[in-house]
């Protein structure tokens, strides 16, 4: 190439590196370039005066072309980057990106649009694999997300819990948008006529992890139950059995064994590392029951204290993890008084109160809740 | 939300005179109706808005089972006409809102006075003798299409088309809005426009209807539209001398006339 062909301007736009189409306003073809006829494999005559852009294009790119770049460049005077395919003489296709402006005369008035075209061949290859591997990992995290909201489901009782002659309610909700398989979990279960458990707990950490090790703590206390018939002596064995197991997350757990004796219902509550359940008596306010124990799944020689109650009519046992005391606005701790409150001032159903609890928690979270949130209460009627 | 804000309605015009319903195609928003709109503010209530996932909707609004047939669209525009108290409307529907317009006014024929259906088509498919234009291997050309164009990104990462700075009398607004869309949103709405069948609503139609139709329009051809002329009863067609799905663009004087001259009628 010599230099005054590089400097001439009738070769810079026959030759230069991108196709150049010149149109009337209404896609007429009146110029184009060496570049992109030998791209195109079109005759020049062929297409000056004969036929139109859109004429070029597949059919589907036909109505993007009507309904997206028409319409842009008419209205904004340029339409930039636009990915059309040509259809060659051959009938094979190339992939470009297009780029228009609109002209117009001295009233405003459309005169011609200048195109130029840029082979985007491999670079349309390219961003098809991408787009390809973008629908994979969606359709891979939805089946992420039900996986974890099915293995949710088995960690909670699926129909309400009953207990015939007590009230019972419980709520669950897991931490954020509930994507996640949460640590919290709770059970009631029948272990002989008018004997009973209620547990609830909190598994550190989530996901899949930390289901498997709810899923052992739940049934590993379902099992103790039988034997066992003191709240602590089960929290021995789910204790040894947490620190056997090849994990090494720990959990908290209280526990409370209701029986019925002579019409009385006795409850012995036993904590392992967890928030003592609140015990609300008519024409008192709601206290914590309980000693404290260790945490479970970590400590040797762990200690568990049985403090029994009687329930009397009116009284509750309101059983809660820390989702529902630590929740948090900005640096504001929720806390066990306002917890305390919010029980003495719903003294209904064990409904009312436990979904007066639920609410109140997550309006103080603006329903954000950081962690997962689980409440069991339990009156007599 | 009130469908005010939902479809960022704009009213114009003479208030209280009789409505004219401008509502837009497959694609863009209600700024298609710029170089034509104002022209009926002189005599009438002029109303534009966007349909949900265009321009400036509120995409919240947008309901899969709703929006996954016309009809939904049209309960949209009927919600526009109960909210805003409008009667005597004249509908001026293109392209897809042509069909949408069809059936807002089977449903509530009392709230209608007459149709401007521009570059309508009720069926784009072949069908056994139907020349609707288009096979079902284009209509997944055309997804894919969109998909080259929106990359399947989201819609803050969706810069398809931008507009010209050099422009400064165009509102910026128009220049970050037009013919841009929530790709999933455009996606299934492309799908909606382009494989429903329409063609058994054209007869119950029972308001003056005028069919605008362009010369050269690969998207709606002439057999096409003449095709609703016939069907619809009494229907009037008029020929534009013009090029491409979009004479409120490339032809607005003539668009203009004839939507006048129909109205005067």
């Amino acid at each position: 190439m010599t230099g005054a062909a590089s400097d001439d301007p009738a070769f810079l736009y026959e030759h230069a590196p991108c196709g150049h189409l010149s149109t009337t306003p209404d896609g007429m073809i009146v110029r184009v370039n060496d570049t992109f006829l030998a791209w195109t494999g079109h005759a020049r005559d062929d297409l000056v005066g004969r036929r139109r852009f859109v004429d070029l294009l597949p059919v589907g790119d036909r109505i993007f072309h009507e309904t997206h770049y028409a319409p842009t460049l008419r209205m904004l005077g340029a339409a930039r980057e636009i990915a059309l395919e040509i259809v060659r003489a051959d009938g094979r296709r190339m992939p470009v990106l297009v780029t228009s402006v609109l002209d117009r005369d001295d009233t405003g008035r459309p005169v011609g649009v200048r195109s130029a075209v840029f082979d985007v061949t491999e670079r349309r290859r390219y961003e098809h694999e991408v787009l390809a591997a973008k629908r994979r990992a969606e359709a891979s995290e939805a089946r992420a997300v039900q996986l974890a909201q099915t293995l949710q489901q088995t960690l909670i009782p699926p129909t309400p819990p009953r207990i015939p002659g007590l009230d019972v309610a419980a709520a669950y909700r897991p931490a954020g948008d509930g994507r996640h398989v949460g640590g919290d979990f709770y059970d009631v279960f029948q272990v002989a006529v008018d004997d009973w458990v209620v547990v609830l707990g909190d598994v550190q950490g989530k996901g899949a992890d930390a289901a498997v090790v709810t899923a052992l703590a739940r049934y590993t206390v379902r099992a103790a139950s039988v034997d066992h018939h003191v709240p602590s002596e089960v929290l021995h064995t789910l204790d040894e059995v947490l620190r056997r197991a090849d994990t090494d997350r720990f959990c908290t757990a209280v526990l409370v064994r209701l029986r019925r004796v002579a019409g009385a219902w006795r409850a012995t509550v036993a904590s392992g590392g967890h928030p003592l359940p609140l015990l609300r008596r008519p024409g008192g306010g709601a206290r914590p029951v309980g000693g404290y124990g260790h945490v479970l799944g970590i400590v040797p020689a762990a200690t568990f204290v049985d403090t029994e109650v009687v329930l009397g009519a009116g009284d509750a046992l309101v059983l809660f993890t820390d989702g529902v005391t630590e929740g948090r606005r900005g640096t504001l701790l929720y806390g066990a008084e306002r917890l305390a409150e919010v029980v003495d001032a719903h003294r209904g159903t064990a409904a009312a109160t436990t979904d007066a609890i639920l609410a109140d928690v997550m309006a103080f979270q603006s329903d954000d809740a950081r962690d997962d949130i689980a409440v069991v209460t339990v009156a007599v009627g | 939300m009130s469908a005010t804000q939902r479809h960022h309605i704009r009213v114009s015009g003479v208030p209280g005179a009789q409505p004219v319903l401008f509502a837009h195609g497959f694609g863009c928003d209600q700024h298609m109706w710029r170089l034509v709109a104002p022209h009926f503010e002189d005599a009438y209530t002029v109303i534009t808005f966007d349909h949900v996932g265009a321009g400036g909707s509120d995409p919240a609004a947008y309901d899969p089972a709703r929006h996954g047939s016309l009809q939904g669209y049209a309960d949209d525009v009927l919600a526009i006409v109960h909210e805003l108290g409008l009667d005597d409307v004249v509908l001026v529907g293109h392209s897809v809102s042509a069909m949408i317009g069809v059936l807002a006014a089977v449903a509530e024929p009392d709230r209608f006075a007459r149709l401007v259906l521009v570059g309508p088509s009720p069926r784009y498919l072949d069908d056994d003798g139907y020349v609707g234009g288009f096979t079902a291997a284009d209509i997944a050309e055309l997804l894919e299409s969109l998909d080259s164009n929106y990359l399947g990104w989201s819609r803050a990462m969706a810069p398809v088309i931008m507009g010209n700075p050099d422009r400064p009398e165009l509102a910026a607004e128009l220049t970050e809005s037009f013919c841009r869309a929530d790709p999933d949103i455009a996606r299934r709405f492309a799908r909606v426009t382009f494989l429903s069948d329409n063609r058994a609503d054209l007869a119950k139609v029972s308001v003056p209807t005028l069919v605008l139709q362009c010369s050269q329009d690969v998207i709606a051809p002439v057999v096409v539209g003449e095709y609703v002329r016939d069907e619809i009863p009494g229907a009037e067609l008029v020929l534009l001398d013009a090029t491409g799905h979009c004479p409120q663009l490339s032809a607005p004087e003539a668009t203009t006339a004839a939507i006048a001259a129909f109205l005067r009628g």
